[in-house]
């Protein structure tokens, strides 16, 4: 608990006047100088270059060379961050239920568990794209294709999800379990009707920050889903167009950087990709911001 | 057995099997890595993996020792650029920003967390390469840029861990400073910053993971030459690059040869992942 003497006290703050203290604020504030200026030297480098590159024809829906469209790739990039997502949330959110609600705390597997996902996290995602080129594309049959891109994601955001899951069972007051037993239901209901509805601020959190790293991943994505700059057609084939190759935005991005011959095609792409990470960072306050106001209601 | 104990039984069995995928993705990962990658080195021979200097797949000689330090010295660049800014920005966020400079400069670093690293790359390739090719030596391509782009991109889990790290110092040892007559400066370095020292080795430790696992930023501005670079404006192969470069069209032991890269990487970030958690565990505050 906060008292009102400490609250006052932060705002004290006695400045010093050695010549250290004085070194030592000056070095602080330049650190915090040169983080400001990183993040206005790229965001508005991009913008003021991207911007004006900003063209109806990149956002037709077919893409050829003479309009490099991006069109298709963003919807891939939605297509494949669904798919993803839709593999890795039922079962980061499963297995953060198993570690909260169910397991022993000391038991070895949950350890284990907590090791493993720990590892997973600090793996750099050329290796999930080595392991998916292997795995996915090799001894599962499925080729370059969408499906094995979404795979590949939905290991790697795997932890991610999992972690802020557990967090937000956690930060759940007991007396909301409580009462599920007392009125009756039993461990499933009240971890469905009690436990999750309370949490879901932090889930979707932990759901958006795993959508943002899978908008902005490449070396996972390049021997895994391929470079097909076109929309699975999925009114054709059905849904077995999810076997297509399929070229998200980021991808994208780094093919037309590397062709080098679209320079103001690749800053609008750049800009877009830009737009996207701010979208989902802001989804990812409010969602922060409604959880915070959750907890204080209590 | 009733109905609603079987219902019981079959989601708890249903949650453990979700919590193992977890232990099998690792295994498989372990298993596949190993099983593609080892048989091609001991092909190669251990030594000549690691420490043959000549990477020339055309001939058949895999030795990736130039990518090894290809990588060790970027890291290392990006330690220099990134760790002392990174530790200072935080101390500012934690214990010396206002609250409207706190907030915007706060939500800048989430930003900065959240640019793909493509992003980060073509950044680099534009404003950084030319800059390099025109006033320094060299061609531009280079290592200083790899350090450069990878020490910028680091900043966001440096600032964000060492700042919690910071945060979660009690109030009563800045307190307990300042009764004793320091000044706010010496209160933060003499007490808050050494009380939270492990979290910041922490987020340090996890920058250096960041830096060497990084590869498509890295693979637009390093110049990608596959020698042991002879100075920081001569280009330069990493790891991560030399397997993303290749793995493209490459076939037999030469694939075995990238994939071996892998393992090598992997096995980089264990240890890393292994140190992480040494430090965790001593860690007092955070």
């Amino acid at each position: 608990m906060r008292t009102v003497a400490g609250a006052a006290f932060d705002r004290v703050r006695p400045a010093g006047t050695r010549p250290m203290a004085l070194l030592q604020r000056g070095l602080v504030y330049l650190g915090a100088a040169f983080a400001a200026l990183v993040l206005v030297g790229i965001v508005g480098y991009i913008c003021v270059m991207g911007i004006p590159e900003l063209k109806p024809s990149l956002f037709e829906w077919e893409y050829n060379s003479n309009n490099v469209s991006l069109m298709p790739a963003l919807v891939n990039t939605l297509l494949m961050a669904l798919l993803a997502l839709l593999i890795a949330v039922p079962v980061g959110v499963g297995s953060a239920i198993y570690l909260v609600e169910y397991a022993p705390r000391a038991s070895r597997f949950v350890k284990l568990v907590r090791i493993t996902a720990e590892t997973l996290q600090g793996i750099p995602s050329i290796i999930y794209g080595l392991f998916g080129a292997l795995f996915f594309v090799g001894v599962c049959k499925m080729g370059l294709s969408l499906l094995s891109g979404a795979c590949t994601l939905a290991i790697m955001v795997l932890p991610v999800i999992m972690r802020t899951t557990e967090e937000a069972l956690l930060a759940v007051p007991d007396a909301y379990r409580q009462g599920g037993y007392g009125l009756g239901a039993g461990r499933v209901r009240t971890v469905f009707r009690c436990v999750l509805p309370s949490a879901m601020p932090g889930i979707l959190g932990g759901v958006i920050l795993a959508l943002g790293r899978c908008v902005g991943e490449v070396a996972a994505l390049i021997f895994t889903a391929g470079s097909i700059a076109a929309i699975p057609n999925f009114v054709a084939e059905g849904p077995a167009a999810v076997l297509d190759s399929a070229r998200t935005l980021a991808v994208h991005m780094y093919v037309l950087s590397s062709e080098g011959l679209h320079i103001g095609e690749t800053y609008a792409t750049a800009v877009v990709l830009l737009v996207l990470v701010l979208l989902i960072n802001l989804a990812t306050t409010a969602t922060a911001r409604r959880m915070n106001k959750g907890v204080q209601s209590d | 057995m009733t109905r609603a104990q079987a219902k019981e039984g079959l989601a708890r069995a249903g949650f453990a099997a979700a919590a193992g995928i977890c232990i099998l993705a690792v295994a498989l990962i372990c298993v596949f890595l190993f099983a593609n990658g080892v048989p091609a080195i001991s092909e190669i021979g251990v030594a000549d993996f690691l420490l043959g200097t000549k990477w020339k797949p055309g001939n058949d000689i895999y030795g990736i020792f130039p990518m090894i330090v290809g990588s060790i010295y970027a890291t290392a660049g990006a330690v220099i650029v990134g760790v002392p800014s990174g530790f200072l920005c935080a101390v500012f966020l934690s214990r010396f920003a206002g609250k409207g400079v706190g907030r915007f400069l706060s939500n800048g670093v989430e930003l900065l967390a959240g640019i793909p690293s493509v992003v980060y790359g073509f950044f680099a390739l534009m404003v950084f390469v030319p800059f390099i090719r025109n006033n320094l030596p060299g061609k531009g391509m280079s290592l200083l840029a790899a350090s450069l782009i990878l020490g910028i991109m680091i900043l966001p889990t440096v600032i964000t861990v060492a700042k919690s790290a910071l945060d979660a110092v009690p109030k009563r040892y800045y307190e307990g400073a300042l009764a004793l007559g320091g000044d706010h400066e010496r209160a933060v370095f003499g007490v808050v910053v050494p009380a939270a020292a492990s979290g910041i080795l922490a987020g340090i430790v996890l920058g250096i993971g960041r830096a060497i696992g990084e590869t498509m930023a890295v693979v637009m501005v390093a110049g990608n030459n596959a020698v042991i670079p002879e100075s920081i404006f001569s280009g330069v192969r990493t790891m991560t690059a030399n397997i993303v470069l290749e793995m493209g069209y490459a076939a037999d032991l030469h694939r075995g040869a990238l994939i071996g890269t892998g393992v090598v990487l992997f096995v980089f970030i264990l240890l890393i992942t292994l140190l992480l958690s040494a430090i965790k565990k001593r860690s007092v505050v955070a």
